[in-house]
């Protein structure tokens, strides 16, 4: 029964090896990104795992309630989200730069024209 | 519980070839996690996760889709190296867990140090019911300004990397094309 309380934390961390087993494993270059903000989203997930206090309510002063949630974790989290939207915006913005120069997204043809020159 | 479902889509994504359906199983891991936000109180986060999570990402990632392939190509083979590395990370990061304070206690040291503090002191301080508001525009206002700036620069970087694409791909066109 203790150890249910990290339940939270396996999935996870489940979930961030997903992603980066997309990442590193797979050659295209959109799945990568994809793979990038399912690593991004479980690293979210744990933040707000975190701050979550037993028996807590949701972080807006209100009379007759004195148990909130930790609000910290969730104000690093929505800054995150902001950024983490536009680093994917630039990674595709790249991806499809990388299309319209090479005509492929698949990381070992892009090697392979690349040592052909 | 919405977790398993999150492990479930999460394989999905992993195993799917179809980059269309894997885009809209995308979308549906952002919805199900902005729900887990909700369940874990954090309403602020999960409006912001299921408006540019689900909404923005998705749709930015189904352009991508329509200016480059819809499918991906088969691996030549299977990947044992990132296997094994992903699974040894992993079982580093699930050993890591075993001292972490357990789901939902009221004693863990995040919850101390400034966090009392915040929750005491923001409405008289800044007269905003909403303590994640109160934090973000207030206390920690440069954070906001800092996270401008990231957008400002990536907008910018968006707009040179396909703003000029556009003008070489219309004189390529009229050149070579490859």
């Amino acid at each position: 029964m203790e150890l249910l309380g990290l339940y939270n934390y396996w999935i996870v961390v489940f979930l961030m090896m997903a992603g980066f087993y997309v990442v590193i494993a797979r050659g295209n270059l959109v799945k990568k990104i994809v793979g990038l903000n399912l690593f991004q989203t479980s690293v979210f997930i744990l933040y707000i795992s975190m701050g979550k206090v037993e028996g807590g309510t949701a972080p807006i002063v209100e009379k007759g309630i004195t148990v909130y949630s930790n609000p910290l974790p969730h104000v690093l989290i929505l800054t995150a989200i902001v950024v983490g939207v536009a680093t994917t915006a630039l990674g595709l913005a790249l991806v499809v730069r990388i299309k319209e120069a090479y005509g492929t997204v698949e990381e070992d043809e892009i090697h392979r024209q690349d040592e052909s020159l | 519980m919405l977790l398993s479902f999150l492990a479930v889509t999460a394989i999905a994504i992993v195993s799917l070839r179809d980059l269309f359906a894997v885009v809209m199983l995308f979308g549906i891991y952002s919805l199900l996690s902005a729900s887990i936000f909700l369940v874990l109180d954090a309403v602020d986060v999960s409006f912001t996760e299921a408006a540019v999570g689900a909404g923005i990402s998705t749709v930015l990632m189904l352009g991508t889709l329509a200016l480059t392939a819809r499918t991906e190509k088969k691996p030549a083979h299977l990947a044992w190296l990132p296997l094994l590395v992903v699974a040894i990370t992993g079982a580093a990061l699930i050993y890591g867990t075993l001292d972490m304070p357990r789901w939902g206690d009221a004693n863990a040291p995040i919850n101390q140090h400034v966090v009392p503090r915040y929750i005491l002191g923001s409405l008289p301080e800044t007269s905003v019911p909403n303590i994640v508001t109160a934090v973000l525009a207030s206390y920690r206002g440069y954070d906001t300004l800092g996270e401008v700036t990231v957008i400002f620069t990536a907008g910018i970087g968006v707009m040179l990397l396909l703003g000029n694409g556009n003008s070489n791909r219309r004189r390529k066109k009229g050149g070579r094309k490859r």
